[in-house]
């Protein structure tokens, strides 16, 4: 063990940490020689995207490496412990009770068969840290204090009979029982909606930064959301660090270009094109929409909107509000039940069997996660070829050919793809072929369900960009689906506010606040801005 | 040419991830196959004449010994194996080409068809195959193409309920999806979207119902309802000789080895495409 340290403040000390993950095809470096000091009472946030080793390092802070990594060198210094080079045991006898791990789904953290109860006290009193009698009394006051309904029975419930944001706020409960002096939170609030966020990270500001006992290291992608808890900021590139300040100095003056990006994530906007092509007559209309799956609960109700061409309609709404079943419903994927749907002047439908092929061809679908969304043994050029010779069966060959190469260029893709399989794909560039698959059938519409959802901030912010581009360029219409407000708000020449299959608000984006619906002002609140001081605003607004 | 090379590479590369055991089994079931497809052709003896004694015990001439006709073994081994590999081969194609083509399409459709489907194959798979195979044989007069049938289509109903579940996995997913929304027929989601996608457990699959297959086809030739003499397959073969257990064992042998051999490879086919799949990242 080294020289005691001089710094007694010093919670954890990490220096020239190197990690690498084993593959058939030798070690690849994930954190290259990183150094991270942590004083006592202080949240450091650790940002980047995914690759950038945060959870990595994170994980390491607790002298644990994932299966497939593998330790390369470095130190890390925990309260003057080597954990590094820490036997098991040691190691486990801290963790739950000295340290401890807020994992970013609780949902999927917590065994659904245990419960919620016996599972928190579960590590204070394997580790004998706490009595059983001590423990339950400390989770109770935990509880209470982080406003779970019914204190006293919380304990009592199953993981089911939780919401995910109090799941996320017992998890919390969990790693604060014994009052470590180390929380790592690893994107604990990045799997919530936005209003549930608000609570987790309010529990979070209110109980860790009042704690000064505790450190904290608070990883996520969200630059917005760890700038309202943490004091200082990491940002974090490819194993590397970029940036590191204090959270109000790197939000004013960021000084590497990275971190610029980072923070311009939210700066997407639209040049409104005018009214030259807009108004000439509404292209998809639906009316009185009515949806469910098999006979249950009505999924939809009553949804009624229109889209005119060039027109970009932002649908807004939270899990299981309906938005993606919306968007089912206007593709034919799931007919609706009730109401109708008309395309240009014509009726659209209901069912997918029953849509001419110009039908079909007019209304494209990009979906969520382009992982899923391309055949993974279909090579690019095939996926994209076939829409191109099944819509079009006159054109000849070469026509085809041509205009295979133009789709790629207009996304911005390499025309060498066409030989690629998917999985060669990063996910921006898998996005990027699923808008073009869209875009061969020459389509007067495009709904886009949650198209930005499954990618990094900065990536998504490139797609976006690409689809207003192409808007300007080609001129179709989109619907515009995602749990997003502030990017849909952004885009959107109309937008509506959707919870629980219906629309609460619908009318122009530029005056969604002043929408009288309580739910869209909720909604618009939570919506976090690149600032610090924010949280505390929304907290204070709301008493 | 590159390609060539590359296969040749591909080849080498696959050789080397089996083990010894997977690889000699390779070996040894190219070696049967060879002797099957050229040996009767070599041997100076007609496999339906006897050329020496009743069971003569094995020697230069007759490197298998002579059966209960005194015909020679070796090239009785080879000929009737002939006929054993081949009918089983093509009785698991047509299992596997109805099998997985009614299971994509229940997968595909759904509803009432899937229904339909499932329930006609839970009722062939309710009855034992051996006894419903030996009552079908027993009512119509026997030939290899109804052999082959009946192989095929007790033999499709597993293999439907395997492309059914394999597919049912696929078919949900968003890129199928698009092709329904495209407007694709059922020929193109089951060929190029679904196929593709559970080609390695179903080339495994394969295998094992191919194994499966010669043991039946042996079993039924055993009990008197599959290949009728003159011609000899290796159940008949085994029947013929069941007084002289030495002489019966050999082409039980043939049966073992074969379907040993197919199984070993089977196997590692199978580990192989687990590997993959456990390889390819979860979304």
């Amino acid at each position: 063990m080294g020289q005691p340290n001089k710094d007694n403040d010093l919670v954890l000390d990490i220096a020239g940490l190197s990690i690498v993950s084993l593959h058939q095809h030798g070690a690849q470096p994930l954190l290259k020689g990183l150094t991270l000091r942590l004083r006592r009472g202080e949240i450091l946030g650790l940002i980047g995207e995914s690759g950038a080793g945060k959870s990595t390092l994170g994980l390491a802070a607790l002298g644990y490496q994932r299966t497939g990594c593998k330790y390369d060198k470095g130190v890390v210094r925990f309260d003057n412990l080597l954990l590094h080079s820490g036997d098991e045991k040691t190691l486990s006898s801290l963790r739950g009770v000295r340290m401890a791990y807020v994992a970013q789904s609780a949902a999927a953290a917590f065994n659904p068969v245990h419960r919620l109860g016996a599972q928190i006290t579960e590590a204070a009193r394997c580790q004998a840290a706490l009595s059983r009698r001590e423990a339950e009394r400390r989770m109770v006051s935990l509880f209470r204090r982080f406003d779970l309904p019914e204190p006293e029975r919380f304990g009592d419930r199953f993981p089911h009979q939780a919401s995910g944001g109090q799941l996320q706020r017992a998890m919390i409960v969990m790693a604060m029982l014994c009052e470590p002096q180390l929380i790592v939170f690893d994107e604990p609030t990045t799997a919530l909606d936005v209003t549930t966020q608000i609570e987790v990270l309010a529990t979070i500001k209110r109980n860790i930064r009042a704690h000064s006992a505790t450190s904290a290291l608070y990883i996520t992608h969200d630059l917005a959301v760890v700038a309202q808890v943490a004091d200082r900021i990491m940002v974090l590139k490819d194993g590397m660090l970029v940036e590191e300040n204090d959270t109000k100095a790197l939000l004013t003056k960021p000084q590497r270009p990275y971190t610029k990006e980072l923070l311009s994530v939210y700066q997407v906007g639209r040049k409104r094109g005018g009214g030259k092509k807009k108004g000439r007559g509404v292209l998809l209309r639906g009316e009185g929409l009515d949806a469910s799956y098999g006979d249950g609960a009505r999924i939809l109700e009553d949804v009624s909107f229109g889209v005119s061409e060039y027109e970009v309609l932002g649908v807004v709404g939270e899990s299981g509000s309906g938005k993606s079943t919306l968007a089912r419903v206007v593709t034919g994927l799931l007919p609706s039940r009730e109401g109708s749907l008309w395309l240009g002047g014509e009726v659209l439908p209901r069912r997918l069997k029953r849509r001419s092929k110009e039908q079909l061809r007019r209304v494209q679908l990009v979906s969520q996660i382009p992982d899923t969304a391309l055949n993974p043994r279909q090579k690019i050029g095939e996926a994209l070829g076939r829409p191109l010779s099944y819509f079009f069966p006159q054109r000849t060959q070469a026509e085809r050919e041509r205009r295979l190469g133009e789709l790629l260029s207009s996304c911005e893709l390499d025309s060498r793809l066409t030989n690629a399989f998917p999985a060669e794909l990063s996910g921006g560039q898998k996005q990027r072929v699923c808008i073009a698959r869209a875009l061969a059938a020459e389509p007067d519409i495009i709904v886009c369900d949650e198209i930005t959802s499954a990618l990094d901030r900065l990536i998504a912010k490139g797609i976006v960009n690409l689809m207003l581009e192409l808007q300007e360029k080609l001129g179709m219409a989109y619907i515009f689906i995602s749990h997003d407000l502030g990017l849909v708000r952004a885009i959107s020449d109309d937008m509506m506010v959707m919870q629980g299959g219906k629309i609460l608000s619908y009318g122009a984006a530029s005056g969604i606040e002043k929408s009288e619906d309580a739910y869209t002002q909720k909604l618009l609140r939570s919506v976090p801005q690149m600032r610090v001081g924010w949280l505390d605003e929304v907290l204070q607004k709301r008493g | 040419m590159p390609s060539l090379r590359n296969t040749g590479r591909q080849a080498r590369l696959l050789l080397r991830s089996m083990s010894t055991l997977t690889r000699t089994s390779v070996g040894v079931l190219c070696l049967i196959l060879l002797l099957l497809l050229v040996g009767p052709s070599l041997s100076p003896y007609s496999y339906s004449a006897p050329v020496g004694d009743v069971w003569e015990g094995m020697s230069w001439q007759h490197p298998l010994g002579t059966d209960v006709l005194g015909r020679d073994m070796l090239t009785r081994i080879m000929k009737g194996g002939r006929l054993t590999v081949m009918l089983a081969f093509l009785a698991t194609l047509l299992g596997f080409l109805l099998g997985t083509f009614f299971g994509f399409m229940s997968a595909l459709v759904g509803r009432w068809v899937d229904i339909l489907l499932s329930r006609i194959v839970e009722i062939i798979m309710a009855f034992p195959s051996l006894i419903l195979a030996l009552i079908v044989l027993a009512l119509i007069d026997v030939s290899k193409g109804i052999l082959i049938v009946i192989i095929a289509v007790l033999d499709s109903t597993r293999v439907y309920r395997l492309s059914r579940s394999l597919a049912q996995d696929i078919v949900v997913m968003p890129y199928v999806e698009t092709a329904r929304l495209r407007g694709e027929k059922l020929g193109w989601l089951m060929r190029r979207e679904i196929l593709p996608n559970v080609l390695p457990p179903m080339l495994a699959e394969f295998g094992l119902r191919f194994g499966f297959a010669i043991l039946f086809l042996s079993a039924l030739s055993f009990l008197g309802l599959g290949i009728q003499p003159p011609e000899a397959d290796w159940g008949s073969m085994v029947k013929e000789n069941a007084l002289s257990l030495p002489v019966a064992l050999v082409p039980a042998a043939a049966i073992a080895l074969t379907t040993i051999c197919v199984n070993i490879i089977v196997d590692w086919l199978l580990a192989r495409a687990a590997r993959v799949r456990s390889a390819t990242p979860e979304v």
